[in-house]
């Protein structure tokens, strides 16, 4: 995976921006806390919301178990329904794939539905570096992309930004990307929504070749399925003659009828809408309707070396609803910029450093952007235990280990800047396994209760910074149980 | 009935009221208290920050000092959580990784005889109403572990409901983590902060007294920061309300 911005700093230090920014917080907070409670309130209206969860997890689970045979059987369906498949290995390979379509059609821009799997490999740079202009017709991503901004959440992604940001970006930007903001444009979302509008449908109109993801794919008919709510996306399928989708291996699902679960689920989850305003549906090309060419670009990008990790693989089954996103305290805080990939949140937490590696400073730090709450684990549709893969992300961070690169399994160093926790853990792991040496550590402590610091040295700074440390007492419980009960109990080792 | 107390690495050191007062509260309701001496940490910042290995000699010693018990009890809810749901997990990852299948057996051992103190009191012991005497407005956090991976429920709620004198007032966005998370607290100081913040904000539109909670890692955290203001609430460990009568009150 590449595009991760450049010279991101870790977590940590790119959180403190949005920490510290009070709009983007209030932005983020009214965002989140709203479409949360929604969200809760949808899923309660289903009765076996926990066995949807459930199947999902199973279907998602069995898939990737036997994806090679299911990835074999979608190219033989798209292919008999008329469409062309190709692979592509890595982010390079796909954008060379995509870039080539779209010369070889002739034409010099795209209209593009919002697709996690294209920003991932950066196409839209990629395209415009060939003399290809990329039109985003999403509303949140046409607000991105004429802030010359990044996305910040998967569903909403300019969820950082209110009404009046909005407005003054399209009162700016519009005109050089074709039809410009109406005069007097104001922040009322209505009126924002029907200068969109205006835009983009000379965009649609004009279009020859569109570029699109695919929230799923079946095996067994070679159906591709997108969810939208705002109607360019279906535009977007049905109106060029050629329509190249991009899309993670990872989306396939075996049959037709394993739709039905994630139908019921994905529009609650991210959304809180019972069933989204449009799903999409193609097969392949027909004459005289819709595309006449179809090509289907199915993206590694580092998913089979991810599948190749035992705990890690769940993260595959990411149906990409952004629950886990608008449940997150630390996102809410963060902000999506923080994590410094298209993913961010938690599942970006689990999901970069194992498509990209823990090699950057920012992908070894997102395994600790969170305090394991556990509050995406419980409202994640397919069940992913993100705290689960955190922990272990952590471990190949701080401890090494193997890991799949590109099919082979090779052991990796751990992470830089490690070296002094390392020590820190095995010292204290050995004072807590002596109870002995423990007790006179205590005494210690006890002894030294009224030269208590205000602030400390070193990393336990960043508590007192913040914080007053709590009060050691006059005497540990052990001296205390001793003192009361004599040996009642009491096992010395 | 007798139970052995896990007071947990913590309690130990920096909070042994709240290990006294769990003895003075389950002494006072006919249970026979052990406190085996061999006892230690459960591992749990070792394994949260990604060194499981060096965890798992203190999931050996957990194990081994709470060997002979039926019942453990312990006034950490994270604590328990570790124990329950994550030992039986480092057990399997050792077999798997060829370090012997002992390791695997005592924490399959260990876990379903673990409680957090209310589970101890409402599901074993059959009590909501401990006879408690607290004449104070009480404010209840739930800590994520105690919340989503114990499943503790309303169980803290009820017990706290049940005290004589004590009104127990909601405590707004009471499901939203404080920001503590271990070594969160120190890797992501800035978020941390700012999630304790709103936490602390919320407790003192409350009115209440007393924030109480059932992890002191969690309490340290908040407490820290409303001392560092110098305002109320001030934090307790739910097990010194429940201990607290009018003939013993707290002190
Ligand atoms: S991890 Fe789960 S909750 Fe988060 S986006 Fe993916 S499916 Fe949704």
């Amino acid at each position: 995976m590449t595009a991760i911005p450049l010279g991101m700093p870790a977590f940590p230090t790119a959180a403190r921006d949005g920490v510290h920014d009070e709009v983007l917080r209030a932005n983020l907070r009214h965002a989140t806390h709203t479409i949360r409670d929604k969200r809760a309130r949808a899923v309660a209206e289903l009765a076996d919301w926990d066995r949807l969860r459930e199947a999902g997890k199973a279907v998602k689970d069995h898939t990737l178990r036997h994806l090679d045979r299911y990835l074999l059987e979608l190219e033989e369906s798209v292919t008999a329904a008329g469409g062309t498949v190709h692979w592509a290995a890595d982010a390079d390979e796909a954008n060379r794939i995509v870039t080539a379509l779209v010369l070889a059609t002739g034409e010099r821009e795209v209209v593009k539905v919002k697709s996690m799997a294209t920003q991932e490999i950066g196409l839209n740079e990629a395209l415009e570096a060939a003399g290809i202009a990329a039109y985003e017709t999403d509303l949140a991503e046409l607000i991105v992309q004429l802030g010359h901004d990044r996305p910040s959440h998967i569903l909403v992604p300019a969820i950082h930004r209110n009404r009046a940001e909005i407005r003054d970006i399209f009162r700016t930007e519009m005109a050089s990307w074709g039809r410009p903001a109406p005069d007097g444009l104001g922040d009322d979302p209505r009126e924002l929504a029907e200068a969109a509008r205006l835009h983009l449908r000379e965009k649609f109109l004009r279009a020859k070749v569109a570029v699109s993801g695919a929230n799923f794919m079946v095996a067994e008919t070679g159906t591709m399925v997108v969810l939208e709510s705002e109607g360019n996306g279906r535009m977007c399928l049905t109106l060029p003659d050629t329509l190249i989708s991009v899309v993670g291996i990872e989306k396939v699902v075996p049959t037709f009828r394993d739709l039905e679960i994630f139908l019921q689920t994905l529009p609650r989850s991210s959304t809180a809408e019972r069933m989204n305003p449009y799903t999409t549906m193609w097969t392949g090309t027909t004459d005289g309707d819709g595309p006449t060419a179809f090509h289907l670009v199915l993206l590694d990008n580092g998913r089979t070396d991810t599948l190749a990790d035992a705990v890690g693989r769940q993260a595959l089954r990411c149906i990409r609803c952004s629950a886990c996103l608008n449940v997150c305290p630390v996102y809410e805080r963060a902000g999506g910029h923080a994590y410094g990939s298209v993913y961010p949140g938690p599942i970006g937490a689990i999901l970069s450093p194992q498509l990209r590696g823990t090699a950057s400073e920012i992908d070894a730090s997102l395994p600790y952007a969170s305090t394991l709450c556990g509050a995406c684990y419980e409202v994640c549709p397919v069940a992913i235990d993100i705290p689960e893969v955190l922990v272990h992300l952590r471990e190949r961070v701080a401890q090494g280990g193997p890991v799949t690169r590109e099919g082979i399994r090779v052991r990796i160093r751990p992470a830089r800047g490690h070296t002094a926790e390392r020590a820190a853990m095995r010292a204290a792991r050995l004072l807590l396994d002596r109870p002995g040496a423990l007790r006179a550590g205590e005494r210690l402590l006890s002894r030294a209760h009224r030269l208590r610091p205000r602030r400390l040295p070193g990393p336990g700074r960043a508590w007192t910074d913040s914080r007053e440390l709590p009060r050691p007492p006059a005497e540990s419980f052990r001296d205390w149980w001793t003192r009361e009960r004599g040996d009642r109990g009491e096992e010395h080792r | 009935m007798r139970a052995a107390l896990f007071v947990t690495c913590v309690n130990d050191a920096l909070y042994p009221r709240t290990g006294i007062a769990v003895v003075r509260l389950l002494e006072r309701l006919g249970v026979h208290v052990d406190f085996p001496a061999a006892q230690s940490c459960c591992g749990q910042p070792q394994y949260n920050t990604g060194y499981r290995h060096e965890s798992e000699p203190l999931m050996r010693r957990t194990a081994e000092a709470f060997a002979g018990h039926t019942h453990v009890v312990t006034p950490s809810a994270s604590c328990a959580a570790m124990i329950r749901e994550h030992y039986p997990r480092i057990g399997r990852r050792a077999r798997d990784e060829g370090r012997g299948p002992e390791l695997a057996r005592l924490a399959d051992d260990l876990a379903p005889r673990v409680y957090e103190l209310t589970e101890f009191l409402i599901d074993v012991l059959g009590v909501v109403d401990v006879g408690a005497y607290f004449p104070h407005t009480v404010t209840y956090h739930p800590s994520c572990h105690g919340l989503r991976i114990l499943g503790l429920g309303d169980r803290p709620r009820r017990l706290l409901a049940a005290v004589k004198g004590l009104d127990l007032v909601e405590l707004p966005g009471a499901e939203e983590c404080c920001g503590f998370g271990g070594t969160f607290a120190v890797k992501n100081p800035d978020v941390s902060a700012a999630m304790g913040t709103d936490k602390i904000r919320s407790a003192a539109s409350t009115g209440a007294e007393v924030l109480c909670g059932a992890d002191n890692s969690c309490l340290a955290h908040l407490d820290g920061m409303l001392r560092r203001r110098d305002v109320p609430p001030r934090a307790l460990h739910l097990a010194e309300i429940l201990a607290a009568t009018e003939e013993d009150p707290l002190r």
